[in-house]
C-alpha cells in the first residue's frame, strides 16, 4: 500500500523512515484517513514531514501520486542525466546560423519548446539543432551558441558571452564529507576556537563550593557552574558555481573542516557578490532563496562572517544596480556587502585565487576595498591570518 | 476521544486531523508556527475539549530532561543528615517528581503540554526518547519502575530555534501551523470579539495584512498582537473610519504600538509614513 508513493518521496529528497510510514498504515488501520483524499493527505502530512521546509517536496509528490498532477519544470530538470551534458566538442557557427538561431523566438517560447524537447527527449544527445545536449545549435544545452540560449549543465565558464544567463542547471551542493586533507584546515581554524561558559550549570564548582560551604559555618551548599563550549559562531557565505568552479575541492574540504570544527555554524550560498537573496540549498536555489535581510535579522552581530569566493567579476556586478549576471538587482552588490559587513563587523573574505594575480582583476581590488583588505588567500597560511583577524 | 475544535478556538481542518491522529495513535503531537499563531493555547483547548486535566512543563534554557521525570535533593538529605533529622532514613522523602511523572501516574488520562523545547539545550529532545516512546522510565534511587498507565497526550511546541533530532521527530505527528489566511482570521476575530461591528473589522484587517507587508520589519504581527490590538481598538471606540487609508504607507494606525513591538519596526512605519506624506505635499 502506497509503496510508490513512499518511495518517490525518498527520491524526491523528504527524509521519510519506514517507521513513519508504519504509522501512516496504522493511522489509516484505525480509519482516521475517514477514506477521504483531503483527510488522507493531512494525515500523511502529519506523519511523514516533520519540518516546514519539507512541506512544499511533500504537496508536489502527493499531487503526482495521487491525482496525477504533472510534475514541475523543476523536477524535469532534476532529472536530466549528467551524462548528456558533458562536454564533447565544440563547434563554430557561421554568421548566418547565428543570425538563424536569433531569429527562433523570444523569451517564453524557448521556454515552452524546452519544456516540450525535454519531455520528448530519452537519450544523450550531442550536435545537431533540435535536442537538448552539447555543442548544438539549439536554444537548449551547453557549450554550443545561441545568444539566447538556455545553458543546462555546462561546467566551466566557457566564453563571457552570455549577459543574463538562466542557469537552471544543477550546482552541486558543496560535499561536506570530504575527509582528506580537511585536518591541516581543521587545525587552522581552531584558532577561532573561544572558550566560555555557557548554557546549563553542570559541572562542580569546586572553589566556589569550598567557599560559600565555608561562609555559611559548615552547611554543605553546592556551587555548580556551566560547561565550557566552544562559543564562536560563525556564518559562512560560499561563492558557488561560475568562475568558482575550478576552487570547488578546496572549498569542499573548507566547508567540510568547519563543519565539525564549530557548533554554530551557519551558511549561505552565493552567486559572484551577495545580493538581496541567498540560498542554502543549491539543488533548489532557484525556489528556496531567503531574502538577505532575513539572514541579516536572524544572526546576532556576534556572529563571525566568512565569505569563500574568487571575487572574480565583472566591476558592473560590484558597483551597478541590474548587475548581476543572474537576474534584475535592485541595489548594487557594493550596498549589500556594507550592508553584510555593518552588521558583522567581524568578516574576512577568503579568496582561491593565487594571491599574487590579485591585482590583474579590478573585481577582487574593489572587493578587496570594500572588505577593508582583508581578504586572504585560500591557502593554510591565509587562513591562519584570516582567523588572527576575525580573533581581533 | 476526539478534538473536534472549541468555541474559543478555531481549529483547520488539517489541524483537526493530526490532533486526532497523534491521540488515536498515542504518539506526541509536533506543532510549530509563527510565534503568536496560537501553539500553547492549542494544548489547552485539546484539554479542555476532552475534558481533561492539563499538566503543562515550560522549558528554559537550563531545562535538563530529568528534571521531567525526578530530581534527588542530596544536598536537602545531607543538610538533613547534618541536622540529625528522621526524614534521612527514607530516601523517597528526596525524590522530587517533574511533570512526567506526574502525567504518567495521573488519573484521567490527561494532556501534556511541552512548551518551546527548542529552548532547552540541544541533546534535551534526545534524553526524553525512550521516555516519550515507552512512557516508562526507570528511578534509579529507589529502583522503580514508573510506567504510565495511561498514555498521555503529549503536545509539544517548538519556535525552530534549535533543530531538533531525526530519532525525536520520527516518533512525533508534526503540523505546522501557517499564518491564517484574511478569512481565517476574520473567524477567529469574531469568536474572540463577537459584537465588532463588521466595518471596523475589515478595516483592521486590512491594516493589519498591509503592516504585515511593511518590507524589513524584525518581527512581524501575528495573530495575538491583532487580538490585542482590536481589543484596544473596541476599548478605545476608534470609529472605522480611523482605519481606512489607501494605503498603510500613508498613516500611521492608530494604538499601532499593540501591532509592532520593535522600536526600530516603529521607525520603520514612522519613516514610511513620512515619506509618503512627504510625496503627497509635492
Amino acid at each position: 500500500m502506497f509503496v510508490d508513493f513512499f518511495v518517490t518521496l525518498r527520491g524526491a529528497g523528504v527524509p521519510v523512515s519506514l517507521m513513519e510510514y508504519l504509522t501512516l498504515l496504522g493511522a489509516v488501520e484505525k480509519g482516521l484517513a475517514n477514506e477521504s483524499v483531503d483527510d488522507f493527505y493531512y494525515l500523511s502530512r502529519a506523519a511523514l514531514v516533520k519540518d516546514e521546509r519539507n512541506l512544499d517536496k511533500f504537496d508536489q509528490v502527493f499531487g503526482h501520486c495521487f491525482r496525477g498532477l504533472d510534475m514541475s519544470i523543476e523536477e524535469i530538470f532534476g532529472e536530466i542525466p549528467e551524462e548528456w551534458l558533458k562536454r564533447l566538442a565544440e563547434k563554430t557557427l557561421t554568421e548566418e546560423e547565428k543570425a538563424q538561431i536569433e531569429a527562433l523566438g523570444g523569451w517564453d517560447k524557448l521556454m515552452e519548446t524546452l519544456k516540450q524537447r525535454l519531455a520528448e527527449q530519452k537519450k544523450r544527445h550531442q550536435g545537431g539543432s533540435k535536442w537538448i545536449g552539447t555543442a548544438g545549435t539549439s536554444p537548449f544545452g551547453a557549450y554550443g551558441y545561441n545568444p539566447e540560449g538556455i545553458r543546462i549543465g555546462q561546467d566551466d565558464n566557457r566564453n563571457n558571452r552570455a549577459v543574463k544567463v538562466w542557469d537552471k542547471r544543477e550546482f552541486k551542493n558543496l560535499d561536506d564529507t570530504v575527509e582528506i586533507g580537511t585536518r591541516n584546515i581543521k587545525v587552522a581554524l581552531r584558532r577561532l576556537r573561544r572558550f566560555a561558559r555557557e548554557g546549563a550549570a553542570t559541572e562542580l564548582d569546586l572553589p566556589d563550593t569550598i567557599h560559600s560551604t565555608a561562609a555559611q559555618g559548615g552547611l554543605l551548599d553546592i556551587k555548580m557552574v556551566p560547561e565550557r563550549h566552544n562559543a564562536v559562531k560563525i556564518l559562512l557565505a560560499l561563492d558557488v558555481g561560475g568562475s568558482m568552479n575550478p576552487h570547488v575541492r578546496v572549498c569542499e574540504e573548507l566547508f567540510s573542516a568547519a563543519r565539525t570544527e564549530f557548533k554554530h555554524l551557519q551558511y549561505v550560498y552565493f552567486h559572484n557578490c551577495p545580493y538581496e537573496s541567498l540560498w542554502r540549498n543549491n539543488r533548489r536555489r532557484h525556489v528556496e532563496r531567503e531574502a538577505t535581510w532575513d539572514v541579516l535579522h536572524t544572526y546576532p552581530s556576534d556572529y563571525k562572517l566568512i565569505f569563500v569566493g574568487d571575487a572574480s567579476m565583472s566591476p558592473y556586478e560590484i558597483a551597478q544596480p541590474g548587475g548581476s549576471v543572474e537576474h534584475w538587482n535592485e541595489e548594487a552588490g557594493s550596498v549589500w556587502l556594507q550592508r553584510l559587513l555593518s552588521t558583522y563587523p567581524k568578516a574576512v573574505w577568503l579568496n582561491p585565487v593565487r594571491e599574487d594575480r590579485w591585482e590583474w582583476t579590478a573585481s577582487i581590488q574593489m572587493i578587496r576595498q570594500l572588505m577593508g583588505d582583508r581578504m586572504f588567500p585560500l591557502t593554510l597560511d591565509g587562513l591562519d591570518r584570516a582567523m588572527r583577524a576575525l580573533g581581533r | 476521544m476526539r478534538f473536534a475544535g472549541t468555541e474559543s478556538y478555531v481549529a483547520t481542518e488539517d489541524l483537526l486531523v493530526a490532533v486526532n491522529a497523534a491521540i488515536t495513535l498515542e504518539r506526541p503531537l509536533l506543532i510549530k508556527g509563527e510565534p503568536g499563531t496560537g501553539k500553547t493555547i492549542l494544548a489547552h483547548e485539546i484539554a479542555a475539549s476532552l475534558g481533561r486535566p492539563l499538566i503543562e512543563w515550560h522549558i528554559k534554557s537550563t531545562t535538563k530532561a530529568q528534571h521531567g521525570l525526578y530530581e534527588y535533593d542530596a544536598v536537602a538529605r545531607l543538610r538533613d543528615s547534618q541536622l540529625g533529622d528522621e526524614r534521612v532514613h527514607d530516601i523517597r522523602n528526596y525524590i522530587v517528581r517533574g511533570k512526567l511523572w506526574e502525567a504518567f501516574t495521573a488519573e484521567d488520562r490527561p494532556v501534556l503540554l511541552i512548551d518551546e523545547i527548542d529552548k532547552a539545550d540541544i541533546e534535551f529532545p534526545n534524553d526524553l526518547l525512550q521516555e516519550l516512546d515507552r512512557m516508562e522510565f526507570y528511578v534509579h534511587e529507589t529502583k522503580e519502575t514508573i510506567t504510565a498507565a495511561e498514555r498521555p497526550v503529549v503536545v509539544i511546541t517548538s519556535n525552530n530555534e534549535k533543530e531538533l533530532p531525526d530519532a525525536f521527530l520520527r516518533r512525533c505527528f508534526f503540523h505546522y501551523i501557517r499564518f491564517p489566511d484574511p478569512d481565517t482570521m476574520a473567524a477567529i476575530v469574531q469568536v474572540h470579539y463577537p459584537d465588532i461591528k463588521k466595518l471596523l473589522l475589515r478595516e483592521a484587517l486590512g491594516a493589519f495584512y498591509e503592516v504585515r507587508e511593511v518590507p524589513g520589519l524584525k518581527k512581524k504581527p501575528s495573530t495575538s498582537e491583532l487580538l490585542d490590538w482590536i481589543k484596544l481598538l473596541v476599548a478605545e471606540d476608534i470609529p472605522p473610519e480611523a482605519l481606512r487609508a489607501k494605503e498603510v504607507k500613508d498613516f500611521l494606525p492608530p494604538l499601532h504600538g499593540a501591532l509592532v513591538k520593535n522600536e526600530q519596526d516603529v521607525h520603520q512605519l514612522e519613516r514610511l509614513a513620512f515619506l509618503a506624506r512627504r510625496e503627497r505635499g509635492n
